[in-house]
């Protein structure tokens, strides 16, 4: 479980969160959604500690997470960044195995557990065929397997993704994303995954974090906030509601302008 | 039938291991038994030259006292045991040093065109050296004026460079290549008006060649033996810090959420590469490219993974700047060129190849 409470974050003068607090369950998916600039990515960056919000707190299962050592941390909160280490010269199995350092002291090499468990990690994501390929040589979207692929290897009870979905196409969004939702029902991990398209954050988020200008427009179960009436005033164009199969669907209307103060 | 764990299929063979592993034990195998002929060769070649067998009947009375009975002149036991040996030991040393730097400071700053020299290192050795030289600054107060007062050049420039990074804030790479430019540059600056000042042509002509790098300081001395110990030991604990290079390679961000405090970290690795550039460079002066090409030679060699490169990067670098020192006594026998020199010519069209490189990845 991952609380946060009272987050804000500033690059310069520009305030780019402010007043942010949420909680993450385990066993549940909280999809981080809002449009461009609106801090998600930084949400996220603040969450796993790489930034340290000058107030309010992190707490990881009811510690501080900025009072835990480097590799403690790393051993309950795995994260899947942006930043890919495209120039990276490891293989895809190296690149794996580094998700074990954080379970390696400075003298210890890995060994046929860590070996077992990085070879699941990437068999999980269906990637085991590229073990032996350069890291550097992979598309986009295997390269975004094999990086899930690493934080599934750091075996961490939370697992935070900034926008995993990118470069995938479509049959591949939808298995990693299928992925990660069954880590958090099956397996009871907390997971928080920021995502740009609204209708893969209705199927596989059970809650939803909207951000809006910096701040929490709405925050709760994704039926609750994935509805137009909220939706519209953040995005600034108008949005339907459907549900098909079963499902709940979201379809787009450019053409209409939602004034943000109309709706307040 | 087979047993359940048999059936089970191997981890390391899943993840493919196995070539890679077999690749590096051949790697590094092929390398020690190089730098062995090599270290032979270093002393046996010159321009009186000595064989094999003189030379370790030499070694062994001199280690081990046996053979007792020298059934060989005093001439030759200088010139291996005085003379060639120590300066073929610290050319291994001062090569392997300059590699492991330049394999750690390319991690860190992510940039393959890193070398050891980013630091300002060489330039802050070269104004100590060239004030101990020009006007004998240090001289009567303690033994080996000029690798001291190098050394503390060396270190006074990497403090700078790290509280010039440091001066706004976290250190980042781009911080650190700037601060060590302009240091570099200003130092340089500094050496060349020591010089200047100085006007005596005879001291700016030792300058340079100490400038562009001699082994012809070594001696079984204390500098000897302090190289030695850092490159040893920066190489044990470069190669520990693997996983850890491994991760800070990839960025800061990935660094921290596999465990790694990248700023920490890397001001554990400047301190370290500080430390040992500032020794080799005393000891040799400043001799280029070694710290720039080897580590590409070496992840060439094994991939990318740094517990490989690093011991392998150590061995290359010794081995080359060995035979550098060979051409260098040799070519132009009996007058000596800096071995810097050397190194150059070397390492010029590696560069060229590996811009070209470069380009067609990018293409």
């Amino acid at each position: 479980m991952i609380g946060a409470h009272d987050l804000s974050w500033s690059y310069g003068s520009a305030q780019v969160l402010s007043a942010v607090s949420l909680s993450a369950p385990h066993g549940r998916v909280l999809g981080l959604i809002g449009p461009n600039g609106s801090g998600k990515t930084t949400l996220l960056r603040l969450l796993h500690g790489v930034l340290a919000s000058p107030t309010g707190t992190v707490t990881v299962d009811g510690d501080r997470l900025a009072a835990l050592p480097a590799r403690e941390a790393a051993r309950r909160v795995a994260v899947v960044v942006q930043e890919s280490g495209g120039e990276s010269a490891l293989t895809v199995a190296e690149t794996v195995l580094l998700g074990r350092s954080p379970h390696l002291s400075t003298f210890q090499r890995t060994g046929a557990v860590d070996h077992e468990i990085a070879a699941g990690a990437l068999a999980r994501v269906g990637a085991s065929h590229l073990a032996g390929r350069s890291f550097a040589g992979l598309s986009g979207g295997e390269r975004q397997r094999v990086l899930i692929a690493r934080a599934l290897a750091q075996e961490a009870t939370h697992l935070l993704l900034d926008e995993p979905t990118n470069h995938l196409d479509i049959r591949y969004q939808h298995e990693v994303l299928g992925i990660v939702a069954g880590l958090a029902h099956d397996l009871h991990r907390t997971v928080v995954v920021v995502l740009h398209d609204l209708n893969l954050a209705a199927r596989y988020c059970d809650d939803v974090v909207l951000l809006g200008g910096g701040r929490i427009a709405a925050s709760g179960p994704v039926e609750e906030v994935l509805v137009p009436e909220v939706l519209e005033p953040v995005y600034g164009i108008g949005i339907e509601r459907v549900r098909a199969g079963g499902q709940l669907h979201l379809l787009f209307h450019p053409h209409i302008r939602i004034q943000e103060d109309s709706r307040a | 039938m087979t047993t359940g764990t048999a059936t089970r299929p191997d981890a390391a063979a899943v993840l493919d291991l196995g070539a890679v592993r077999r690749r590096t034990s051949a790697w590094l195998l092929g390398l020690v038994a190089g730098l062995l002929a090599t270290v032979v060769a270093g002393v046996g070649i010159g321009a009186f030259s000595v064989p094999a067998g003189t030379i370790a009947q030499v070694v062994a009375h001199h280690v081990v006292g046996w053979p007792g009975e020298r059934s060989w002149s005093a001439p030759v036991d200088a010139i291996v045991w005085q003379v060639r040996l120590p300066r073929v030991l610290l050319g291994a040393l001062v090569g392997a040093g300059l590699a492991i730097c330049g394999v750690a400071l390319q991690a860190m700053v992510r940039n393959v065109l890193a070398d050891p020299y980013l630091l300002g290192v060489n330039s802050g050795a070269s104004s100590g050296a060239a004030a101990a030289i020009l006007f004998g600054l240090g001289a009567g107060v303690v033994e080996h004026t000029l690798q001291v007062t190098a050394f503390l050049g060396a270190l006074a420039a990497s403090l700078l460079v790290l509280l010039v990074a440091r001066s706004a804030g976290r250190v980042t790479s781009v911080r650190l290549l700037l601060a060590g430019v302009a240091v570099g540059y200003a130092l340089y600056a500094l050496t060349s008006f020591l010089i200047f000042a100085s006007g005596s042509a005879e001291g700016a002509r030792s300058v340079m060649f100490w400038l562009l790098g001699s082994l012809g300081l070594a001696r079984w001395d204390l500098p000897l033996a302090v190289v030695a110990v850092v490159v040893v030991g920066a190489t044990g604990a470069l190669t520990l810090w693997g996983r850890r290079l491994d991760a800070l390679s990839i960025g800061d961000e990935t660094a921290h959420t596999l465990g790694v405090h990248p700023e920490r970290f890397r001001l554990q690795l400047l301190v370290l590469v500080a430390l040992c550039v500032g020794v080799v460079v005393s000891a040799a002066g400043s001799i280029g490219f070694v710290g720039l090409v080897v580590p590409h030679l070496a992840r060439r060699a094994v991939g990318g993974a740094h517990v490989r490169v690093v011991a392998v990067a150590a061995l290359m670098g010794a081995i080359l700047l060995v035979w550098a020192d060979v051409l260098a006594r040799t070519l132009f026998a009996p007058q000596e060129i800096p071995i810097g020199i050397i190194t150059s010519l070397v390492g010029a069209p590696f560069l060229l190849v590996l811009i070209r490189r470069l380009h067609a990845t990018a293409a």
